[in-house]
């Protein structure tokens, strides 16, 4: 042996260790990946040694390549081996390798509770921590549910050190097995009054972290947090505190307003930024739960503001930006006191870090009203000009519409300047979101009636320009404003006044070159400006120019015939023939007008987004049921109806990574749209901003002027927003004057004090009046729609589970599985049997004396109760009967609630066990397991249950042993001698103690006489009792239990 | 805290410590991208960047990034410190800590964090404390170990030793609390007072500043 060790440390010498490994893969920064895969198969050579030191290395040196990215996974069992290895320093390597590279797919996890569980119960402190940190990183739900019970026990250790760690990793336990948040939650909340500081913070920690995901089961803790909150001196702990309370008061507003006072003290107080950040945001999240009747209400909002400002105004860029986020939770309920900071937050526009410039962008949002919306849009249009990157610029234009479209468009005064503002958009290149751009428009001019003919205008300029802006069709999203473009122009054509010219764009070659789904619109529109036309020239008497404008179309119409996409080829083709059909009508001089125009006849109205999910499914209807049998392939790919669903759900939910690829996405989407536009009983639906964030493929910036150097940059007729803003200065002006004429009409007397009031610029929001009588049309809902909207859970909520009703007393089935048989080993002699067991009975025989003063106080309530109990018992005997398994009635635990136990050992949950004997007072029941550790051993767990209000002491247990069987006494005492009990039973309590057989043969099934004794004393006096019982061993009892895994 | 990374201004990752079980190609895929996506933030901007739905929390400590990721409501000025202190409590071990250490002895790195943070979640506020038990579970592996491994000798090719600095909690322009009998300071310190120094380390331990 001494040889071997020897010869192990020798040929570590010649091993790498890490130092040498890490050197190496320096060395070698040509051929690294060559040097390490014959560095991994030296590995695999050290790790088939015996020697636990060179493993050790090897892991170690695992490890580290695990980092740089290499699959260790294989090793896996070396690394249990490690981990189990006796020494402190291999243990350590192995735990460090198993938190770093195992997982819930890890095959051999499960080998490890026992491993586990041994090194819990280490003597040695460091043991235990290192297995608790390891166990901290692959906790599953296996694992957890087999050591629950042993780290709940370790939440007691003497030692602070491993109680800190065990409160700690108990939240990991809850998320994976909630079953155990509810017996491990009284003494959690013990831990909360910790005598050391860091169990304390451990336990205020794994409390805030739980009731954060689930505060109401937490409401009844807030007066011991408060107290906590109000006594510590420690940050960290406040903060975890102050977050809690967050959480709590949207629960229970009248917490709030005792919070505010001491949350403001701090913020006045603390020096410390973190917890001077934690407290505003909780005082924000209080305010916003309390709707009113807070007197210093606003006192604190200022408190708040004034605050942030600061934060905002320092010069380190962590704090302006934490400022800006905090105050745009502030502008959510209290827009007044944010926006009186408006400079300060243009002000953040400017900042050089992208970062803090979305923030302040997110906050203009709640800056604008009716009358700087103008004027902000105009200064976030300099932005635009000036950003570089197209990130910054994407944002900046969703931020533009944004403001613009919110509440309904309610601060836009004036959408001739709004219409024009989304055209100069249109000369952004590079841009993703033309799509966003398109939907406005549609939108606008939908629903705003007055504004079509401006729009229509627009929109036919825009279709005049299309070469510049599809100049890069495939790679450049802003075309998507052209399907825009021609549908307004198409649907509104009464409107235009250059129909034909219009027709002539939308007619030119280049058309071809734009995206499909582009096309087929062009053409579906083209048909409807053609058939204005044609109603116009008819109506006129022109037949000639009908009939040129019939040529014209017959002419150009073929190259859409032969576009490559389907859904304009067909669209072309069938719209060919019709015309054809309708230029031989025209020969004839047949008047075709009014039947071409009645193919497009009919107004569209905007239907709400969320209209068709509030629909009631009408009554009988079973909208799950097949109507045919579900076909077997999978290849249908009609996924149209999920896709209209899909869109719908995006719109409120945070915006994600669309999974296909965007092309993909608004092909179907145009389809999808066309096919409703083609549809005549389809009312359209109202397009709202959709946001989608995509990864930027670089810088793409391309130059406007490279296609043609004598197209002016400004496309020549296009309205520039900025006239708009004088004009409306103008307008306001005006009506102002007039006003005022008004006014000095009506009270001539005052008339100097309302000259000031007005040059002081102090019109309230009503007073200006839009330019336009605009006319939005609200959306339109289906009559007797739902009227909530069921909240959009996310049903894979990991922390859902953890959604447990603290307060109710726990029931049987709940308590945490302990497994006997794995503990056999401490039960190797009889001795060492007995002092987890002594453990156990601590709890009870302290409450001892307060069970007497109560029975002396309440003797005359027991004796109901006893009454009570004894009907319930004959329930539940009857219940035993029928179901054997259940031995730990119901009632008995409610009993044991009511004498406050909870926290005592928890019984075995369900059970093997069987009756073993019975009389008025006590009740046992027994279990035999094999012993792992000893083969001719085994282990019989008896629970004793005290039945009677009186107390029983005393207890000695004694068997007949058989020629097989034997009891295992200690040593010097004789085989008569009786094993005693080691505890006592106050009444309604029940405990488990275990007793070791040894036996020769497994093969034989055995019965043993044994007796019971034992002492019950009550208020009369004490007697002496005797309950005989025989104990079955048969020979399945012999068997060892192992878990199954799936 | 759902995960920590630390990695170098070239990407080499040094240390990663996960908090929630995830696959490799997983941690892998994430480690990539933020990598990426810290190293290219410009020095002047904040610390903090919003993923996926996660919050990011990076500091630049000489020439490795610590970069933590926290849940929606947890507070960026707290993670910072933790980064902080953690740094801090390399420091100490190693004595003015730099990249190599980690590199060489990256298990004690692990050890130390380990002592710090448990399941992502703050252990001990108290440095001293966290250093007592780093040192005695060191000492009660020294006396198992029959040759204990003093000082590691780093090839000469990589002696130069660039420390990673760190400001004394006295010298920070809020520095909280006194750390009274190991209670928690919160120190969080404005990154433009942070000045980067390189020191150049010969051998003998003689620094001077580059």
């Amino acid at each position: 042996m001494a040889l071997k060790m020897v010869k192990g440390s020798i040929d570590r010498m010649f091993d790498k260790n890490l130092q040498d490994l890490v050197r190496g893969i320096r060395n070698h920064k040509e051929d690294e990946a060559k040097y390490i895969s014959q560095c991994i198969d030296e590995i695999k050579q050290e790790l088939k040694q015996d020697n636990i030191a060179v493993k050790a290395n090897a892991v170690c040196k695992l490890t580290y390549l695990q980092m740089l990215g290499y699959d260790i996974s294989w090793a896996a069992f070396n690394i249990i081996e490690v981990m189990s290895a006796s020494k402190f320093t291999f243990k350590r390597i192995g735990y460090l390798a198993a938190s770093q590279c195992f997982h819930e797919g890890t095959d051999v996890i499960m080998l490890t509770t026992n491993q586990i569980r041994k090194d819990l119960s280490s003597p040695n402190q460091y043991d235990t921590g290192v297995a608790l940190t390891g166990l901290s990183c692959f906790v599953t739900p296996d694992l957890a549910r087999d050591l629950a019970n042993d780290i709940m026990t370790l939440m007691s250790h003497t030692k602070p050190y491993i109680r800190k760690k065990a409160v700690l990793i108990m939240y990991k336990v809850f998320l994976k097995y909630p079953e155990s948040l509810r017996p491990a939650f009284p003494r959690l909340k013990e831990k909360l009054e910790d005598p050391d500081p860091g169990v304390q913070s451990a336990a205020v920690n794994v409390i805030c972290e739980l009731a954060r995901r689930n505060p109401k089961n937490y409401l009844s803790l807030a007066p011991l947090f408060f107290k906590l909150m109000t006594s510590s001196t420690n940050n960290w702990v406040l903060i975890k505190i102050i977050k809690l309370f967050g959480a709590l008061t949207p629960l229970e507003p009248r917490l709030g307003k005792k919070l505010i006072e001491p949350l403001t003290n701090l913020i006045h107080s603390t020096s410390a930024m973190s917890l001077l950040y934690e407290c505003v945001n909780t005082v924000i999240a209080v305010l916003i739960s309390l709707s009113s009747g807070m007197p210093n209400h606003s006192a604190s909002i200022q408190l708040c503001v004034q605050k942030l400002r600061i934060l905002i105004e320092d010069s380190d860029q962590n704090l302006k930006y934490l400022g800006l986020l905090a105050m745009s939770k502030i502008l959510k309920t209290h827009p007044k006191s944010v926006q009186s900071h408006k400079d300060l937050i243009l002000q953040c526009l400017d900042d050089k870090d992208e970062s803090i410039r979305l923030r302040a962008l997110d906050l203009l949002y709640g800056m604008v009203s009716k009358k700087n919306l103008m004027e902000i849009v105009k200064k976030l249009m300099i932005h635009v000009d000036k950003a570089e990157g197209t990130t910054y610029r994407d944002e900046l234009l969703t931020k533009i519409i944004d403001i613009c479209s919110q509440s309904n468009y309610q601060y836009i005064t004036n959408f001739e300047w709004y219409i024009s503002i989304l055209v100069e958009l249109t000369r952004l290149e590079g841009t993703r979101h033309g799509h966003l751009i398109a939907a406005q428009m549609l939108d606008v001019a939908i629903r705003v009636k007055a504004i079509r003919k401006f729009a229509v205008s627009q929109m036919a300029m825009l279709l005049d320009n299309a070469h510049l802006i599809a100049s890069n069709t495939q790679r450049n999203g802003i075309c998507e404003v052209l399907y825009a473009a021609a549908w307004i122009c198409g649907e509104f054509s009464e409107h235009l006044e250059e129909a034909n010219q219009t027709l002539e764009a939308m007619l030119r070659p280049k058309v071809t070159t734009l995206p499909g789904h582009i096309q087929a619109v062009y053409v579906q529109n083209m048909v409807k400006l053609y058939a204005s036309i044609l109603q116009q020239k008819e109506q006129a008497g022109e037949k000639e120019a009908a009939q040129e404008i019939t040529q014209l179309m017959i002419e150009r119409l073929p190259q859409f015939v032969q576009s490559a996409d389907l859904e304009v080829q067909e669209r072309a083709s069938c719209i060919l023939q019709l015309i054809k059909y309708i230029q031989k009508l025209q020969v004839k001089e047949v008047p075709v007008a009014e039947e071409v125009i009645a193919l497009f006849a009919g107004e569209l109205n905007p239907v709400a987004p969320k209209a068709q999910k509030k629909v009631p499914v009408p009554e009988g209807l079973d909208l799950d049921a097949w109507i045919n049998e579900p076909p077997s392939d999978s290849e249908s790919e009609d996924e149209k109806p999920k896709t209209i669903f899909h869109d719908e759900e995006q719109r409120h939910s945070k915006p994600r990574h669309p999974e296909m690829d965007e092309e993909e996405l608004a092909r179907r989407r145009e389809a999808r749209k066309q096919e409703q536009a083609n549809n005549p009983f389809y009312i359209k639906s109202s397009p709202s901003p959709q946001k989608r964030y995509q990864d930027t493929p670089g810088v793409e910036h391309i130059p406007v002027v490279q296609i043609d150097l004598s197209v002016p940059l400004k496309v020549p007729g296009m309205p520039m927003s900025d006239q708009y803003v004088k004009l409306e200065e103008e307008r306001r002006h005006k009506q102002k004057l007039e006003k005022d004429k008004k006014k000095k009409k009506q009270k001539k007397e005052k008339r100097g004090k309302h000259h000031r009031h007005n040059s002081l610029h102090t019109e309230s929001e009503e007073d200006i009046a839009p330019a336009h009588h605009v006319d939005i049309i609200t959306e339109e809902m289906p009559e007797n729609a739902l009227p909530s909207d069921e909240d959009d859970k996310d049903p894979n909520d990991p922390y859902k589970a953890l959604d447990i009703d603290l307060d109710k007393p726990l029931a049987d089935s709940e308590k945490l599985p302990v497994q006997r048989h794995r503990n056999a080993e401490a039960l190797k002699t009889p001795e060492s049997e007995v002092p987890p067991v002594e453990k156990k009975s601590k709890k009870p025989k302290k409450k001892e004396k307060k069970h007497k003063e109560k029975e002396k106080d309440k003797g005359k309530k027991k004796e109901k109760e006893k009454k009570h109990k004894k009907e319930k018992e004959e329930k539940s005997k009857d219940k035993k009967k029928s179901k054997k398994k259940h031995h730990h009635s119901e009632e008995e635990m409610a009993e044991s609630v009511q004498n406050g136990t909870l926290d005592d050992e928890p019984l075995p949950p369900m059970s093997s066990y069987r009756l073993l004997a019975e009389n008025p007072y006590i009740k046992t029941t027994y279990d035999i397991q094999g012993n792992l550790q000893n083969d001719s051993q085994v282990t019989v767990s008896v629970i004793f249950e005290n039945k009677s209000t009186s107390f029983l002491k005393s207890m000695e247990l004694n068997v007949l042993d058989s020629l097989n069987t034997k009891m295992l006494r200690p040593e010097g005492s004789s085989v008569h001698d009786g094993i005693p009990v080691p505890f006592q039973l106050p009444p309604g309590i029940s405990n488990e103690a275990q007793f070791v057989f040894t036996l020769q043969s497994i093969v034989m099934a055995q019965k043993l006489k044994g007796t019971l004794s034992f002492i019950v004393k009550n208020d009369e006096g004490s007697t002496h009792e005797k309950l005989d019982f025989k104990l079955h061993f048969s020979c399945a009892s012999y068997l060892i239990t192992t878990p199954c895994y799936r | 805290m759902q995960f920590m990374l630390l990695f170098s201004r070239q990407g080499k990752l040094r240390l990663q410590k996960w908090y929630v079980p995830l696959s490799d190609k997983e941690k892998k895929k994430i480690t990539r991208e933020l990598v990426q996506t810290v190293l290219a933030r410009k020095p002047k901007m904040c610390s903090f960047l919003e993923w996926r739905d996660l919050k990011i929390v990076y500091k630049r400590y000489a020439s490795l990034y610590f970069c933590c990721a926290i849940e929606d409501q947890d507070n960026e000025l707290i993670t910072l410190e933790i980064i902080h202190r953690y740094v801090e409590l390399l420091d100490k071990y190693f004595g003015s800590v730099c990249e190599l250490d980690i590199i060489f002895n990256f298990e004690k790195a692990y050890f130390i964090l380990d002592e710090f943070l448990l399941g992502g979640e703050v252990q001990e506020t108290s440095k001293k404390n966290v250093l007592k038990a780093i040192e005695q579970a060191d000492l009660l592996q020294e006396s198992q170990m029959s040759s204990s491994k003093s000082g590691i000798e780093y090839p000469s090719s990589c002696r130069t030793r660039a420390a990673l600095k760190v400001i004394p909690p006295t010298l920070l322009h809020w520095a909280m609390m006194s750390e009274a009998d190991g209670d928690m300071a919160i120190e969080v310190e404005p990154s433009h007072q942070y000045s980067i120094t390189f020191y150049c380390r010969i051998t003998d331990g003689n620094r001077r500043a580059v």
